[in-house]
């Protein structure tokens, strides 16, 4: 079973990283919206550094979701979906190693820029591991919600702009936990724990549910 | 006996009945060729037997394959479209469906097969209908499956890749495989033929 896992995984990734893949495009999105910024907000270094871990996650929220409605189009359109289903591999399984894939690609570099991209909107530099670790843990999360919308997409043809509607109400817990963590592992005063094991918690439980409901949604839309 | 029965097939799209009470069967060893005019339900057919549409009413089973895989589980299905990403190679295009659909087959040979081994390091967005068509046909020799759904199999290809494309239906179907192919072309090789009615 892991060997049509791991084949879809690899070849999920090569596309990504091809031309006219979306890797690059979460990343130049996430540089855009936070380098952006500081030059709308001005000069106040105080208050960029309170807004900062907001928006390093609102950047990162965005650029994951940018391009997220192909995560099934894509195959739907060329009709490698018709022998995804066929395939002896579970359904969510299948979806799980699109969902991992899709966040090695565009979430992981997001992690790792971010630490530099907090420099410019003043995070403390002690605190850049604390963003990165935050994201780290979150952006799976906004990976897995989102394949949920991608695959409803794929039954609504030009779904994209619907998908953008029913996924953002459900990464808002997300976005959240992800900041309250990331401030509270900044300023205080409240403690950093919490907020990140519920973080952690919302990964973990979208990691589970995300691939049932979107394996579900995909069969629903055959037609 | 492997063996593909279909019981009271109705198949309806956009609430319109395709095709009402439709019954067949397919011995191992026996090729079906799906003929009717445009719209009489040939593809759809195809797809309601592969699993990618539900049947209305009426069941498909297949006798003596593994009861716990679905049908479409132990079925090649080759649609209108081929399933190949422009941006890989064409042997990463084939190596891939290979693992995915749990074949153990070489890839190489079967390009060889195809004529299609001197492009295999090529994006498979180079390649031309016929060169597509004969990748997707690839793919039928590298993954063994015991029944083969065929859409068109002829399309785009030309007499020598008619020609092929005959022979590789006759082993398959000469080592006990079902084939039911949708086409109105004569597929080369002796078929029962399996007549839709014309659209309603």
């Amino acid at each position: 079973m892991s060997r049509p896992l791991a084949a879809l995984f690899m070849r999920d990734l090569r596309l990504a990283v091809r031309v006219g893949g979306g890797a690059m495009t979460g990343i130049v999105f996430f540089l855009a919206v936070v380098t952006i910024v500081p030059f709308g907000v001005g000069p106040d270094m105080n208050l960029l550094a309170r807004i900062g871990p907001a928006i390093l996650w609102i950047g990162a929220l965005l650029a994951t979701l940018l391009g997220l409605d192909r995560l099934f189009q894509a195959d739907a359109d060329d009709g490698s979906l018709d022998l995804l289903m066929m395939g002896q591999t579970p359904l969510p399984l299948v979806v799980l190693a699109k969902a991992a894939a899709h966040w090695i690609a565009t979430g992981l570099p997001l992690v790792i820029a971010a630490p530099v991209l907090g420099l410019l909107v003043n995070v403390p530099p002690e605190a850049l591991g604390v963003v990165a670790l935050t994201l780290a843990v979150g952006t799976p999360a906004l990976s897995l919600i989102g394949a949920v919308g991608a695959a409803l997409a794929v039954s609504l043809r030009r779904g994209g702009l619907l998908m953008a509607i029913l996924v953002l109400p459900l990464t808002i817990p997300v976005l959240i936990f992800g900041v309250a963590a990331t401030t509270a592992g900044i300023v205080g005063p409240l403690p950093f724990g919490q907020p990140f094991v519920v973080l952690l918690a919302l990964s973990l439980f979208a990691c589970v549910l995300g691939p049932v409901a979107a394996a579900a949604a995909l069969r629903f839309g055959l037609e | 006996m492997f063996r593909l029965v279909a019981t009271d097939l109705t198949c309806r799209r956009g609430g319109r009945t395709v095709f009402h009470g439709l019954s067949f069967a397919a011995s191992g060893g026996e090729a079906v060729q799906v003929t009717g005019p445009n719209g009489s339900g040939k593809s759809s057919l195809l797809r309601l037997i592969a699993g990618l549409v539900p049947a209305d009413e009426g069941t498909v089973a297949l006798e003596g394959g593994d009861p716990e895989a679905a049908i479409g589980e132990q079925a090649h299905y080759c649609g209108h479209q081929d399933a190949f990403k422009p941006s890989l190679t064409v042997a990463e295009n084939l190596d891939f469906w290979t693992a995915f659909l749990g074949g153990g087959g070489e890839v190489r040979p079967a390009l060889a097969r195809l004529g299609l081994d001197h492009l295999a390091d090529l994006p498979a967005g180079y390649l031309s209908a016929g060169q597509r068509r004969r990748l997707a046909l690839a793919r039928l020799l590298t993954a063994k499956r015991p029944l083969w759904l065929l859409d068109e199999p002829t399309a785009a290809l030309d007499a020598a890749s008619q020609k092929l494309l005959a022979a590789i239906m006759a082993e398959h179907v000469a080592a006990g495989g079902v084939l039911l192919a949708a086409t109105h072309m004569p597929l080369g090789i002796a078929a029962r033929e399996l007549a839709l009615g014309a659209a309603p």
